[in-house]
């Protein structure tokens, strides 16, 4: 057996590549979990095609998913990776840009036949003309290893090729001293029924593991010493099913019933997915014919009194804009989950974009105000999820929840809330038939009782017609109407009185002040600690709340001399700030698909503080 | 524990319905409806079938959308929802989800319901939800004032086809049918006994209840359906259809409808080629025969159908989904949120 030595790291990022029929989502998901486990602090990206399973080998075909993990904090899934394992050449070939100067980078060579480099737009095999120099490069025959390692249990040739994905997962696990228990284990889980599937796997990730420790390829394996996190029970968990659970934390902590309407739509139909599952928590999902009936069926089941939420993405919003205004217009709570992606239109349905802010506080006819929270990581979509279900229900509105699909589908490490420790939502239905008028309203909160079919003596009638004040009678009247607008915004405004202040993270004043909201926080907060370690004046803000937005937040805005929004837009948040506060601030704008890498911020930064 | 709907049902419970009246049906809103139409029929006749369906007043909802029609639920005493246009069923959809024990009740118009709502409507078709849809349907858009509408004769001439409607109209009884409707039926605003019977069977029927009511706009569509409900022509132009009857009409009762092949014909019951026992007896739990009866609308030669098409029974939605959420009660118990949190893959920090 070859000698080994081992280093050790505080932080790596690594990269799987392949064609979107390779398991490559699986193979990183599995990685990250065993990681998770190990006490490493975490972030992924998938990064995959909106074709399922595209032509084998093209370059559009290729699907990705990062993780970065390390000893250290870790906020973003890696400016660049360290290592890439390539299952092909049009893997090599998109994901090359990515790569450090030095990096590692694993390849299949039977993914780089003749065919294979042809459909990747290779003239020369970039293993043979030298162009790979700059890197450490493994050639390794994973297809060939696969088949070797099954060659007598007579399955067929597609499912032989199947299983190299646990090759190359069985080399990694190796090569970063991680366990492959709990992988064996979700092999024989999920496999149950298909014995000989379970034996392939399982028999693939351990040849994988063999052969890096057997052969000479590899001379140096690595330790990655778990991270120092507060203490505590960990998960990890995607951003998508932490907006399910908060949904259902919500729901248990108004003790009501949870009503899902939604149309399939990539990528927030893992909500749907998720909340379908726990029938036994009394969660009821229906999969509408469309977004319309989507949302419209939710506005029903709030009025007959459950938590009504829709989940969809930006293309589903624009369809859902007309029942919005009735949820506005009828005063019952609603939560609308608006996991976020490419846009305008079709888009990228793949891939993430936070262009949809404008839309969520003005896509409407009329003055229709919304208030909208916004998740910073996959975790914390659970906490404004919670939120935004709090406040529809003390507010009776209807509430924006934005996510996108980098949180929705990325993930990181939970420290898993005390439920029994949450706060409960308190939810009254009117009862009292005395002085019971539909639009009468809360003192202090302006809100409108929640009376619902089923009570005796509180029958009545509401609809999209403008209503009048109290007796919610309809009414066209020019001094009613100009009333109840106002009465509608003044409503939202004073939400403003029950959500937290806004705090600069760093220092209370200085030079240079980073707004974000949404799945920027943590590029965000990498670029300026980096800024802080150097000694510079650099704090950073971010708004979880974004109609109304924090009382505050003008004072905080004033005490620095420049404010930075970055945005994966052209500038929505910006906007707002600027007309609200007039702020000269400025906007750092990325409309890649792709989320912010925190050099790209902490360069905008240095020309600031430059003056340039 | 009991979720806190679940207590206000128990609360409130199902006392024995008290006495009412088609009085206390009606709202203290004044009815503003253009005087003679047709919809204040549908108005009265439901007004006085409701007493009769034993449901305490509180527990039922009528649900709408935009048009005319739509107007309806401000008038009935009871909870009520003006949404928004073609939207009705799919509110009513996710009321009757959250809240099975409410009766509901879905008005519309030929435009909310088979226009711009077309797809919602057949979808609760198949879905098969304990809801009751009644259709008011004039063949005209009168809240917009007179364009032709999907059930329009071609060639009418209205202000958006003011060289004629070039489209081909919906049936609307076959479309629900062609969407496996368990309950389809049709009546006539100027025949209240036929609607009050329809309408408390179709409140009766367990699963979506379609009622296509011909419905005259006498503004913008005046005398659409004249032929059929008025006294002088009526009944040589109208076949009542119902259950284990043969198919007689004709003002001396000297008609009838024969099946020659699958094709319906008429024939005399006076020159004495054909008897009554000749005659097409309807079930109206053959959905074949639904179709080839729907079938006949539209058909110059032959009288129009009214009364219900079909009455079947067929699993309802919301029962088996509550059924599905019993069952994973049983099998797993009531679901526990610090469980389901701490579940799966986990790890302790010290």
């Amino acid at each position: 057996m070859a000698e080994k030595t081992t280093k050790s790291l505080q932080e790596v990022t690594i990269r799987f590549a392949g064609d979107s029929g390779d398991g490559m989502q699986l193979t990183g998901t599995q990685f990250t979990n065993t990681t998770a486990i190990l006490g490493n602090d975490l972030s992924t990206l998938p990064d995959f095609p909106a074709e399922i399973r595209a032509p084998a080998g093209t370059l559009f075909g290729v699907s990705g998913f990062q993780i970065h993990f390390g000893s250290t904090e870790i906020n973003t899934p890696g400016d660049a990776c360290d290592v890439l394992v390539s299952m092909n050449a049009a893997a090599l070939k998109v994901n090359l840009g990515s790569l450090v100067d030095g990096g590692v980078i694993i390849v299949n060579t039977d993914g780089f036949n003749d065919r294979n480099l042809k459909l990747a737009g290779y003239q020369n095999s970039p293993l043979k003309d030298g162009s790979l120099s700059r890197y450490q490069v493994f050639e390794v025959d994973i297809s060939k290893m696969t088949a070797l390692a099954l060659k007598d249990l007579s399955l067929s040739s597609k499912l032989v090729d199947r299983s190299k994905n646990f090759f190359a997962l069985g080399m990694m696990y190796w090569m970063y001293n991680r366990p492959m228990e709990p992988t064996i284990d979700w092999i024989n889980k999920k496999f149950h029924n298909k014995p000989e599937i379970v034996e392939a796997n399982i028999r693939v990730l351990k040849a994988g593991w063999n052969y890096s420790e057997t052969t000479e390829i590899f001379a140096v394996r690595y330790q990655v010493s778990p991270a120092k996190l507060a203490p505590g029970r960990y998960r990890n968990i995607t951003g998508n099913q932490a907006a399910a659970w908060g949904l259902m934390a919500a729901a248990k902590k108004a003790n009501l019933d949870l009503f899902l309407g939604s149309y399939p739509i990539t990528p927030a139909s893992d909500i749907l997915h998720e909340l379908s599952i726990y029938k036994h928590f009394g969660v009821k999902t229906f999969q509408a014919e469309d977004e319309i009936a989507g949302i419209t069926s939710a506005i029903g089941a709030a009025f007959g009194g459950a938590l009504g939420v829709t989940t969809t993405s930006g293309p589903g919003v624009a369809l859902k804009t007309e029942a919005l205004g009735l949820a506005v217009m009828v005063e019952l709570p609603l939560v609308v989950c608006n996991i976020q992606r490419g846009g305008p239109s079709t888009g990228l349905p793949t891939k993430t974009e936070q262009a949809d802010l404008l839309q969520s506080l003005y896509g409407r006819n009329g003055e229709a105000p919304i208030p909208i929270v916004a998740a910073s990581t996959p975790a914390d979509c659970f906490q404004m999820v919670f939120e935004a279900s709090r406040i529809a229900l003390k507010y009776m509105t209807p509430v924006f929840f934005l996510s996108d699909g980098y949180l929705g589908n990325g993930s990181e490490p939970w420290l898993i809330p005390d439920f029994k420790a949450m706060p409960d939502i308190s939810v009254k239905f009117r009862t009292n038939a005395e002085g019971f008028f539909p639009y009468s309203r809360d003192e202090a909160t302006l809100t409108r009782p929640w009376a619902i079919p089923g009570t005796p003596g509180l029958e009545h009638r509401i609809g999209g017609l403008e209503k009048q004040h109290i007796t919610g009678n309809v009414n066209y009247e020019p001094q009613n109407h100009e009333m109840m607008i106002k009465l509608r915004a003044e409503k939202v405004e004073r939400i403003a009185n029950d959500i937290p202040l806004a705090e600069a993270e760093g220092d209370a004043q200085g030079d240079v002040l980073v707004v974000g909201w949404g799945s920027t926080y943590g590029a965000i907060r990498t670029a300026v600690l980096r800024h802080r370690e150097k000694g510079n004046s650099v704090s950073q803000l971010h708004i979880h709340y974004l109609n109304p937005l924090p009382k505050n937040l003008g004072e905080v805005l004033y005490k620095f001399k420049h404010v930075l929004v970055p945005e994966l837009n052209l500038g929505q948040l910006v906007k707002v700030l600027r007309a609200k506060y007039l702020v000269p601030a400025l906007g750092l704008n990325k409309i890649q698909g792709l989320p912010f890498k925190a050099i790209e911020i902490e360069k905008k930064i240095d020309e600031i503080l430059k003056g340039k | 524990m009991a979720t806190l709907v679940e207590e206000l049902i128990a609360k409130t419970g199902s006392p024995a319905a008290e006495k009412y009246t088609a009085k206390d049906f009606q709202s203290d809103q004044d009815v503003r409806w253009c005087p003679g139409c047709g919809d204040y029929s549908i108005l009265a006749q439901t007004q006085r079938i409701m007493p009769d369906l034993g449901i305490p007043r509180h527990r039922m909802a009528f649900i709408s959308g935009i048009g005319c029609s739509s107007r309806f639920p401000y008038y009935m005493n009871t909870y009520g929802f003006h949404s928004i246009h073609g939207r009705a069923t799919a509110v009513a959809s996710g009321l009757k989800l959250a809240r099975p024990d409410i009766s509901v009740w879905v008005v519309t118009g030929d435009g909310d319901g088979f226009s711009i709502g077309g797809n919602h409507m057949i979808h609760l078709m198949r879905r098969n939800l304990d809801i009751n849809v009644l259709l008011f349907n004039n063949q005209i858009y009168g809240l917009t004032k007179g364009q032709y509408s999907p059930t329009s004769e071609m060639g009418k001439v209205t202000k958006s086809t003011p060289f004629g409607s070039i489209d081909y109209p919906f049936n609307p009884a076959s479309l629900c049918l062609g969407a496996s409707a368990t309950f389809v039926a049709r009546t006539l605003d100027r025949d209240p006994k036929h609607m009050q019977a329809t309408l408390k069977r179709a409140a009766d029927h367990k699963g979506t209840s379609f009622i296509e009511v011909y419905q005259n706009c006498n503004v913008f569509n005046d005398g659409a359906f004249f032929q059929f409900t008025e006294k002088e022509t009526k009944e040589d132009n109208v076949v009542f259809i119902e259950h284990g009857k043969p198919l007689v009409f004709g003002k001396e009762h000297d008609k009838g409808i024969r099946l020659n092949g699958f094709t319906p014909e008429v024939v005399s019951l006076k020159d004495g080629k054909f008897s009554v026992n000749d005659l097409l007896v309807h079930d109206e739990k053959d959905t074949t025969l639904s179709f080839i009866l729907a079938d006949m609308t539209y058909k110059p030669h032959l009288p129009r159908p009214v009364g219900i098409f079909l009455a079947i029974e067929r699993p309802v939605y919301e029962e088996e989904m509550v059924r599905q959420i019993q069952f994973a009660r049983q099998k797993r118990g009531e679901g526990d949120m610090a469980k389901l949190l701490n579940s799966g893959e986990t790890w302790v920090v010290q």
